[in-house]
């Protein structure tokens, strides 16, 4: 590369673009898996488990992420698991997201009234029949506006996996730079690119947001 | 109103039943027995324990001492198989708690289906029996938010009855509800006595109550401080009662 912005720059970052897509929704999906076990863990009737639950979100939320993605990178590098960028940016993000999404999807589930609780158990249902059948879709509506929210940061965190080497966006628009000298224009357009990546998830959020205060509590009275 | 002659074994006894809330003791020693067939009304003011009382019976509350009995359940013990209790005994609710994200066919069909292994086809026609029993049936389909308040009480309890409960608790059924809506559900109530339910219910009612029901209970500061047939109301014994049925909650 060298010269002027070309084309062939512009590949070059719609892949790395698609990789920040990528990483999001690795992100996303695996956050959300262990961030559904700690957000159940952490309403668990065992002591213990939700003890344990509630240190692992506390540790994580208060560590930068950009020291876990080095220390899943370099960290485990040096007890000898040599990872690469791909699976240590998303290891990282995944531990990263679940702190942050088991800690609103709890908040979702207990914000269902106790006495949805107890109706079910009146009606004989198990603990594991009322969660899947009282409770979480009760949740699930909830927690949507959240949680498509917090796909935002998602997103815009992924940039900081261009520290390990992960040639996402971020990176992509650094090694442009690194033979072009634009800086302005190039981030300039990595800025636009991340904006038009989460300002419509946002947009989204927020329309659900206004829809559920429209479709109202449709709880009984107390 | 009593259809059945009480049989000797009772369906619901309490004995000498302890409970603290804290340092607060809602329950002082306890006393009473619903027989088969019977209709136990609980009344008594706010904070007197009563709705404490009937939880204690479904095991909403678990109790510091003393013993009850449900359908041969030990209630009282920790080992009680709460499942099991749970098909003998049907509650509702003062705030209904129907679940908003089902129709109200989901909401009666969910527990037989889940709970007992019902087949599907055979749910929906028992739910299409139990909201005729509350007179509901067009309301199948609903939510329940698209239903009134008394809509949703008589839907609750068609909910309750579709596990055929051996016995009924009703906390408060009414009070969340306008006067005019009470009636309707009120009349529901009326029904099942009538078919022979035997129900243990807190009410605030005390016309209903002295209609309805075979004996009452009444409670102040957490113990049985006069009990006996319906005409206690009108002929109460202690001053407490005197009080309480003095002061225009008997109506109608």
């Amino acid at each position: 590369m060298g010269g002027h912005l070309n084309i062939n720059h512009l590949m070059f970052l719609g892949q790395g673009a698609l990789w920040t897509i990528g990483l999001s929704l690795i992100a996303l999906i695996g956050g959300g898996i262990v961030g559904f076990a700690i957000a159940l863990a952490r309403i668990s009737p065992l002591k213990t488990v939700r003890i344990a639950s509630g240190v692992y979100v506390q540790l994580i939320q208060g560590t930068p992420l950009l020291v876990i993605l080095f220390l899943g990178y370099f960290g485990l590098a040096a007890i000898g698991l040599k990872v690469s960028p791909l699976v240590a940016a998303g290891a990282s993000l995944t531990l990263y997201v679940a702190a942050y999404l088991g800690e609103i999807w709890r908040g979702c589930i207990q914000s269902v009234p106790k006495p949805q609780w107890e109706a079910g158990e009146g009606l004989a249902l198990s603990r594991t029949q009322r969660m899947m059948k009282v409770i979480l879709p009760q949740a699930i509506r909830i927690a949507t506006p959240p949680t498509v929210g917090f796909m935002v940061q998602i997103i815009k965190n992924t940039s900081l996996a261009s520290v390990v080497g992960f040639v996402e966006l971020m990176r992509s628009g650094q090694i442009v730079n690194n033979s072009l000298f634009e800086p302005f224009a190039i981030y300039a357009i990595i800025a636009v690119t991340y904006f038009a990546m989460c300002y419509p998830l946002s947009l989204f959020s927020q329309r659900l947001e206004r829809r559920m205060g429209r479709g109202g509590s449709n709880l009984a009275p107390a | 109103m009593q259809q059945n002659a009480p049989s000797s074994e009772p369906i619901v006894s309490l004995r000498d039943v302890q409970k603290s809330f804290g340092s607060l003791r809602v329950l002082d020693g306890v006393s009473f027995a619903v027989a088969r067939g019977e209709v136990l009304a609980l009344i008594g003011r706010s904070g007197s324990g009563k709705s404490t009382a009937l939880r204690c019976i479904d095991r909403f509350e678990k109790v510091d001492g003393g013993e009850i009995v449900v359908c041969g359940h030990r209630v009282d013990r920790p080992d009680v198989n709460l499942r099991a209790l749970r098909q003998d005994v049907g509650i509702v609710f003062q705030s209904y708690n129907l679940f908003p994200h089902l129709t109200i066919e989901q909401n009666i069909t969910l527990a037989p289906c889940a709970v007992k292994g019902m087949a599907s086809s055979h749910a929906k026609d028992l739910a299409r029996k139990v909201l005729a029993q509350v007179g509901l049936e067009e309301k199948l389909h609903a939510y329940p938010e698209q239903l009134s308040g008394g809509q949703q009480q008589r839907a609750a309890i068609a909910r309750s009855l579709a596990m055929q409960p051996k016995v009924m608790l009703f906390d408060e059924v009414t009070s969340a509800l306008d006067p005019e809506l009470t009636g309707e559900v009120l009349k529901v109530i009326e029904q099942l006595a009538a078919d022979g339910m035997t129900m243990v219910m807190v009410t605030h009612e005390m016309g209903f109550a002295k209609g309805i029901a075979d004996r009452i209970v009444f409670m102040h500061r957490g113990k049985v401080h006069e009990t006996g047939p319906a005409s206690i109301l009108t002929s109460p014994t202690t001053p407490e009662l005197t009080q309480f049925v003095g002061t225009g909650n008997l109506k109608s």
